[in-house]
């Protein structure tokens, strides 16, 4: 299998040789990447970090940027999403200024790609891949103060039937001390492709940023992100991430609580069926003292479907009075669905509170029959403990448009289960 | 007059175990019937085989409902018949809120009918109403379904159900354990309130008490999967005094 990953990656670098030259911007940064992506290959199984998550579906991939347009129906129906939202449209990896339609308080900086500062976070063999490859992507500042949102992020991919091109999106969001902005973040197309998408976000003293994710890729798509999040001093990021798409897919977070009293919420949600695969991944590092993090992952498999949670908390020794919570719970609705759950607790301060839990169970059959004998059809019933099960994470999302867009994704999502 | 509900030599087993051992017993339509018996008889195993449940298999005799064969129907499709449970031990729901519930349990039942479905709106109102009817506090339609419900206050939301579903047919599998007076006379009315010349009920019980409320025509004593006796309400009052014992030594003898 490795032979698969290692012919990719080569494809990689040499699809990287063809093009640099035409890639905008100064090449020194992206000739860099590829340097660290060539010592580093793409992962396997055997690499602790995606034990559970097998990246064989990449071996079709050429790494090229989609030829494909969206018909003109295809993206208004995908903008119709957006419940007229302001929004930013992406189309195979480029901005797409005319169908976007930013708020006052926003404006758009211009694109240019570097690496992460953070050694760790470059080595990361899909950042990167992001860093030789990404074009565009948003890059946007709240300035101090202001309150905006909800704001939409919309990306669309238009894949191939056969080929499978790639889409590198680089994002950089900045919120100034005491800005609030809500980013609902759409992930949508057709065919197949492969969507790296990198998302670096900075939230300054006392901002607030709510995020909200809904994944609703193709279900032909390989879709990877990688998100690193910094929240200073008494900031907020809270996020929900709502997985539904994509034959394979991985939201990976990386949090650092950087300043005192700062909040992080990671929750997540996967729907899956089928052979899908879906992998949450996280690493949140607490750094300043009287910091809390939580995280509640909820996974809903059915058929063969595999959800896996990877959460860890690093807790320094300068971050004392640390509250870690992370909770992976799977509702398995077919014998051979599968949930992998890996906690990880690294903790160098004395005082702190850190707790970690999973749960693994069925629908409930006393519950269903209770709702048959109400004359609620089966099929209803079950879609009802559904829901349920994730009710709390939708009650969660604070802005009521954002909590839409969500129960509207979901409510495309009842069928595929088959219930 | 017409039998609503027949029960022919009932067999029902779970896990191989004979829990009902020749059941037989018919409801008129308009009647009231209560079934007494002592723990582990099989009263609560008879209302979950005649409401559908499919952990218990019947393994002989035939139920009729309103000449239906009760038995080959669904759930759902009994209670759309007018076939309601009030269980003796309510399920919790949590993430699912009561009035959401209600509303989802009369439409799926009106839709089943051909009947238009009732707005929010106006289903509010109607739960409201028999909310208050019930003397149940108004927030218990915002809560999860029964999560963190007293005993009492699971009971009395299985009578909101009854009284918001209006049912043909209503088994109360010991509503009436758990409840002050207050609250039976609560349950009395809300059986009393449906009482009509359509509408029956099977009462399981152990206490005289709520049989002073709810006068049945007819009084079963289910012994060992079995009706051993059946007579008229004063039947319950002998019962109160005697306990089973004489009973089921008679039914051995
Ligand atoms: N799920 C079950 N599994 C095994 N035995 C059961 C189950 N439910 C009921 N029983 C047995 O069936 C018998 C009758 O129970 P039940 O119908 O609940 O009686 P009652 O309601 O008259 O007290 C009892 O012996 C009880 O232990
Ligand atoms: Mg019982």
């Amino acid at each position: 299998m490795s032979a698969t990953l290692e012919q990719a990656g080569s494809r990689a670098l040499a699809h990287f040789q063809a093009v640099r030259d035409r890639l905008p911007g100064c090449p020194d940064a992206r000739v860099a990447a590829a340097e660290v992506f060539r010592s580093r290959g793409l992962p396997s199984r055997r690499d602790e970090a995606w034990r559970y998550t097998s990246l064989r579906d990449l071996g079709a991939t050429s790494f090229a940027a989609p030829e494909a347009e969206v018909s003109p129906d295809a993206a208004a129906e995908w903008i119709s999403l957006t419940r007229g939202l302001p929004r930013i449209v992406f189309v195979n990896g480029r901005l797409r200024p005319e169908l976007s339609s930013l708020p006052a308080a926003i404006s758009l900086g211009s694109f240019e790609v570097s690496a992460p500062k953070d050694a760790t976070a470059a080595a990361l063999p899909f950042v990167a891949l992001n860093t030789m490859f990404a074009e565009d992507g948003m890059v946007i500042t709240v300035d101090p103060d202001i309150e905006c949102g909800p704001v939409v992020l919309l990306a669309l991919t238009v894949g191939g039937n056969v080929d499978m091109p790639a889409v590198c999106l680089r994002h950089r969001i900045a919120l100034r001390s005491g800005a609030r902005l809500t980013l609902v973040e759409v992930a949508a197309g057709s065919g197949r492709y492969f969507a790296n998408c990198v998302m670096e976000a900075e939230v300054a003293d006392g901002a607030k940023l709510s995020h909200v994710r809904i994944q609703r890729e193709s279900i032909d798509a390989t879709t990877l992100s990688t998100l690193f999040v910094d929240a200073s001093a008494g900031a907020t990021y809270d996020s929900f991430t709502l997985a539904l798409g994509g034959k394979l897919a991985r939201a990976e977070v990386h949090a650092r609580l950087a300043g005192p009293g700062a909040t992080v919420h990671l929750n997540a949600a996967q729907l899956l069926a089928g052979s899908q695969h879906a992998d949450v991944t996280t690493v949140v590092s607490h750094d300043a003292p009287a910091c809390a993090s939580r995280q509640t992952v909820k996974n809903i498999l059915a058929d063969r479907a595999h959800g896996v949670f990877q959460g860890k908390i690093e807790v320094a020794r300068a971050a004392q009075k640390t509250d870690g919570y992370q909770m992976n719970q799977a509702l398995l609705l077919s014998p051979e669905a599968e949930i992998d759950s890996k906690p990880e607790l690294e903790i160098f301060a004395d005082d702190v509170k850190c707790s970690h839990g999973a749960t693994v169970g069925e629908l409930d059959g006393d519950q269903i029959f209770y709702l048959r004998s109400r004359g609620v059809p089966e099929r209803d019933a079950r879609t009802l403990l559904i829901r349920a099960f994730l009710a709390e994470s939708l009650a969660d999302i604070e802005d009521a448009e954002a909590r839409r867009m969500a129960e509207d994704a979901l409510e495309g999502s009842w069928e595929k289960l088959g219930r | 007059m017409t039998a609503m509900l027949t029960i022919r030599d009932l067999h029902a087993e779970i896990e191989d175990k004979p829990i009902l051992r020749g059941v037989s017993l018919t409801v008129p339509a308009g009647e009231v019937h209560a079934i007494m018996g002592p723990n582990g008889s099989g009263k609560s195993t008879l209302s979950y085989v005649l409401s559908g449940r499919d952990d218990y298999a019947v393994t002989g005799g035939e139920v009729l409902f309103d000449g239906r064969d009760l038995l080959a129907m669904e759930p759902e499709e009994r209670a759309v018949a007018g076939l309601f449970l009030a269980f003796q031990a309510p399920v919790e729901l949590p993430g699912v809120g009561n009035a959401n519930f209600l509303r989802t349990a009369l439409n799926a039942q009106r839709r089943a009918r051909g009947e238009a479905e009732i707005d929010a709106v106006r289903f509010l109102k109607l739960a409201r109403e028999a909310a208050r009817r019930l003397a149940m506090p108004e927030d218990m339609l915002k809560r999860n379904v029964n999560v963190g419900f007293s005993g009492g206050e699971k009971k009395r939301n299985e009578m909101l159900q009854m009284v918001l579903l209006q049912p043909r047919f209503a088994i109360l599998d010991e509503t009436d354990s758990g409840l002050d007076i207050d609250a039976l006379k609560i349950v009395a009315d809300g059986v009393n309130g449906l009482r009509a010349p359509g509408f029956s009920a099977l009462v399981i019980t152990h206490h005289q008490r709520l049989l002073e409320l709810i006068v049945p025509d007819r009084v079963h004593v289910l012994v060992r999967g079995q009706i051993v006796r059946s007579g008229g309400p004063d039947l319950a009052r002998e019962l109160e005094v005697s306990g089973y014992g004489a009973v089921i030594r008679e039914a051995a003898a």
